[in-house]
């Protein structure tokens, strides 16, 4: 079984609340979801939609095809119907138009039904309910998903609702005739879900995280968001600052004063950030900042998606320095990478990135739970240091001690401007040249710490698609189907900087004698041009996307095979 | 307390009797070096703290507040005090400088004003008087200068004064007034430049400064009297007042102690984190 929905309508009309219950259905049943959602830069009105996709096995991505449409207004018939499979089905609100749809399709008079039992608020149980008649599940799940989400608001709305997901539910099993999916319902256990935004959070308060100071700005706010909720149980200082300038010097006082510390935005906000970015660099302060690419430039689609800031981050601000930069592919990955930014980030007292995208960030994955043996936490922060402490003392391996002002004896200076040992404002060209040697020389520990690319896929491939951070659902869903005609696999690099340039090599032998295709979701192939410069390795294709839309997998996979009957 | 130092600053520079004046003041507060944070932005105000024996975080231009608020947040058993020029954080850092107004985090910030921009070389800063002609300002200067005592008694911030570098005696009390405050506290410090401001000289101060009595820094309609006050007759001291909860008292865990001593359970977080299901799945 391989599903997809598609939920559509205007903003403000219920379809992330249809769509999060119909996840937590799913995976009540025990199987396996993917969802992504799309969605306009307004409040009311346009055109959103909410899209999920179940099997019983794992799946990764989303499809641009679709089994089934529920449309919330009839405007999204048109929209989407291009899109529902030969033998899908469109559900639609029979209560907004007398007009009929035709073949393949499902009215249902959502709102009057909704009005009847007690007011159009549970329009959405009643469209979730027909829903899940018409795909032929048992409807047990759901109303335990009901059952827990309007328990807290007293028992006669609770049954409200368990009616309205009832009713909806009968009629489209009585009503839809020509429904025919094939749907399994394993006994497995229920499962997990993990998005990426929340996943970051998660990421951080294992991490220890104690201050996190941001501007709001879509898609990254959910961390924010997330991090609020979680700050007085974890003893979390959440700030919104007046802009992302002082968000991301609170940062740099905060880890500075003795806490590891974090800030977030999008590409606009993070060109803000780069001036402190610098300090965090110049000043050795230990940072964390994720990045929630959009499509730019300037303010371009603010609640979409885009991998075209890799570069940006990668070069952003004045002077030479070192930075991790890690672009996780799913939200799992972006749950240990955030962990080990901390990690990387105090360790050598460097900045580090997390740079994920819209897509990332408002998908949900089924995932297997943490591997806590995966966390890493050291503190190396140093508690006792007496007169003779220098921020900056010159060492082996680049690395100074980190000492807490105010809780050493010592004393805790540093400066933006060249400073020497103790942190003291110097214009000697001796100390400086010294000081850029010591803040680069943490670059050859730091690459030996990244983790190389992963391959997966057959063992002597003809394609072989090359991605990094947000396409590794895509890619894995991709070479599975096209590996079904032409041997295909797939190399995706999460760690990204300080560049695994090794690793990497050796990772691209399996490129002899098969060709690699750069998949990426900007124009210019940003990655492709990093491989170039690190590695000496070039991709002879590339699939780009800046439509500021994500890669489907099916609409991929023809790309691919297309590409593969050209040569 | 003194460390044995070069600064950067002209012979006869108001800094001088600024540092003099801050020296006393943490004498008097009896503190050690390493329980004051001092944190700066950029110019040559903003090297104070180099000049000074504390902990010291001299960051970029007009970002010393953001840096200072997060400080005394994550540690509030530090003394942490700002100290930035006119074009600092007047200028650059000027939104920093009314949400800092808005937080009211228990920090000192004093501003050495000398009303001229003297690193970068003699162009107008944002408190430098209207018409100013400089080697950047060939019309004269086109805006009004701001008023910084005006805007934080229109802010309601907690603490505003005014101190001339002239009188280190009194200048050290202001400050100590400062440091005992609950909340933030701008001290505005009269200063001359003694190499491009040729308006603003000693003399022109002296003359015209005088110290407020009989007012009370409560009376929020008398605090704008006084803080509009310029020309003839400048006031110093506490212009302002306002009892308000800082920054810190809003964080309800901070009740336990500093966050930086509160140290980091990982075994207790994955339990609390990860007992229970996440996310809409749970």
């Amino acid at each position: 079984m391989d599903l997809s929905f598609r939920i559509a309508g205007e903003a403000g009309q219920g379809i992330q609340t249809i769509g999060e219950l119909l996840v937590k259905t799913f995976s009540k049943m025990g199987l396996f979801v993917f969802s992504h959602q799309d969605y306009m830069s307004r409040i009311r009105g346009g055109n959103n939609f909410y899209q999920i996709r179940i099997s019983e096995r794992p799946i990764h991505s989303s499809q641009r095809s679709i089994d089934l449409l529920l449309a919330l207004n009839m405007e999204s018939i048109p929209l989407h119907r291009a899109h529902v499979k030969p033998k899908g089905m469109v559900l639609w609100d029979s209560s907004r138009s007398e007009e009929g749809q035709g073949e393949g399709s499902l009215g249902i008079p959502i709102l009057r039904m909704a009005r009847e039992l007690g007011g159009e608020i549970l329009g959405n149980i009643v469209a979730t309910g027909a829903l899940l008649g018409m795909l032929g599940f048992e409807l047990e799940p759901f109303l335990e998903v009901v059952k827990g989400s309007f328990s807290e608001k007293g028992k006669e709305i609770a049954e409200k609702n368990e009616r309205a997901a009832y009713a909806g539910y009968e009629y489209a099993r009585r009503e839809c005739l020509t429904c025919s999916f094939e749907v399994c319902s394993p006994k497995g256990e229920e499962k997990r879900l993990l998005g990426g935004n929340e996943a970051i959070g998660m990421g951080a308060v294992l991490s220890g995280v104690r201050f996190y100071s941001a501007y709001p700005m879509t898609p990254s706010t959910g961390i924010l968001n997330y991090l609020a909720s979680k700050a007085e149980e974890f003893g979390i200082i959440v700030e919104q600052a007046e802009d992302e300038i002082a968000a991301i010097n609170m940062v740099i006082g905060a880890s500075y004063g003795g806490v590891r510390a974090m800030t977030g935005s999008s590409g606009g906000g993070f060109a803000l950030m780069v001036e402190g970015l610098s300090l965090s660099a110049a000043t050795e302060t230990p940072i964390v900042i994720a990045e929630v690419q959009r499509p730019g430039p300037a303010t371009g689609l603010p609640t979409r998606t885009e991998q075209a800031d890799l570069l940006f981050v990668l070069f952003a601000a004045h002077g030479e320095f070192p930075r991790v930069l890690f672009a996780p592919g799913s939200p799992e990955q972006a749950l240990y990478l955030t962990n080990k930014a901390f990690h990387m980030s105090e360790r050598y007292q460097v900045p580090a990135f997390i740079l994920s995208d819209q897509y990332l960030a408002d998908s949900l994955w089924t995932w297997p739970g943490i591997d806590e043996g995966k966390i890493l936490y050291r503190d190396y922060r140093i508690r006792e240091a007496d007169g003779t402490y220098k921020r900056h003392r010159f060492t082996q391996d680049g690395v100074s001690p980190l000492a807490i002002p105010g809780i050493v004896e010592g004393l805790v200076v540093t400066d933006s401007d060249e400073h020497d040992e103790e942190g003291h404002i110097t214009e000697s060209a001796e100390i400086r040249k010294r000081m850029v040697e010591k803040r680069l020389m943490k670059l050859l520990h730091m690459r030996e710490e990244m983790e190389g690319p992963t391959y997966l896929g057959h063992r002597s491939p003809k394609i072989v698609l090359v991605g990094w951070g947000s396409t590794l659902g895509v890619l894995m869903d991709t070479v599975e189907t096209v590996n079904k005609k032409i041997p295909c696999g797939m190399l995706h690099f999460s760690e990204i900087w300080p560049f695994p340039v090794s690793k990497a090599q050796k990772a691209f032998e399996v490129l002899k004698g098969a060709i690699g295709i750069g998949v990426e979701n900007n124009a210019t192939g940003q990655f492709a041009w990093l491989l170039r410069a690190e590695a000496q390795i070039e991709l002879p294709w590339k699939i780009s996307k800046y439509d500021g839309r994500p890669f489907y997998s099916d609409e991929l996979s023809e790309e691919v095979l297309a590409y593969a009957r050209s040569i | 307390m003194q460390d044995p130092y070069n600064p950067a600053w002209c012979p006869g520079c108001g800094n001088f009797q600024i540092r003099e004046a801050l020296l006393m003041a943490m004498e008097k507060k009896g503190l050690r070096p390493n329980q004051i944070a001092i944190v700066s932005g950029i110019g040559q105000g903003a090297k104070m703290p180099h000049y000074i024996s504390c902990n010291t975080f001299n960051g970029l231009h007009g970002r010393s507040l953001p840096v200072a608020t997060a400080l005394k947040a994550v540690n509030h058993k530090l003394v942490v005090i700002a100290e930035a020029g006119d074009g600092d954080i007047y200028g650059e850092g000027g939104n920093h400088l009314i949400h800092a107004m808005r937080r009211n985090p228990d920090i000192s910030l004093f501003v050495h004003n000398n009303q001229i921009y003297g690193l970068t070389k003699g162009q107008a800063s944002p408190t430098s008087v209207r018409d100013l002609k400089t080697k950047t300002q060939p019309f004269g200067l086109l805006s009004e200068p701001l008023n910084p005592l005006l805007l934080g008694v229109a802010m309601n911030a907690s603490f505003v004064g005014r101190g001339f570098s002239g009188d280190v005696e009194r200048l050290s009390e202001l400050m100590v007034q400062a440091m005992d405050h609950k909340g933030f506290a701008l001290l505005d410090i009269l200063q001359p430049c003694v190499t491009f401001n040729r308006v603003n000289t000693f003399a022109w101060y002296k003359k015209r400064v005088y110290y407020l009595e009989d007012h009370d820094p409560f009376d929020r309609r008398s605090a704008f009297e006084r803080a509009m006050e310029w020309g003839e007759r400048i006031p110093l001291g506490v212009i302002y007042k306002a009892k308000r909860p800082t920054f810190e008292e809003g964080i309800p865990f901070l009740l336990k102690g500093p966050l930086v001593e509160q140290g980091f359970d990982l075994e207790r977080v994955k339990e609390a984190l990860l007992g229970k299901k996440e996310g809409p799945g749970g």
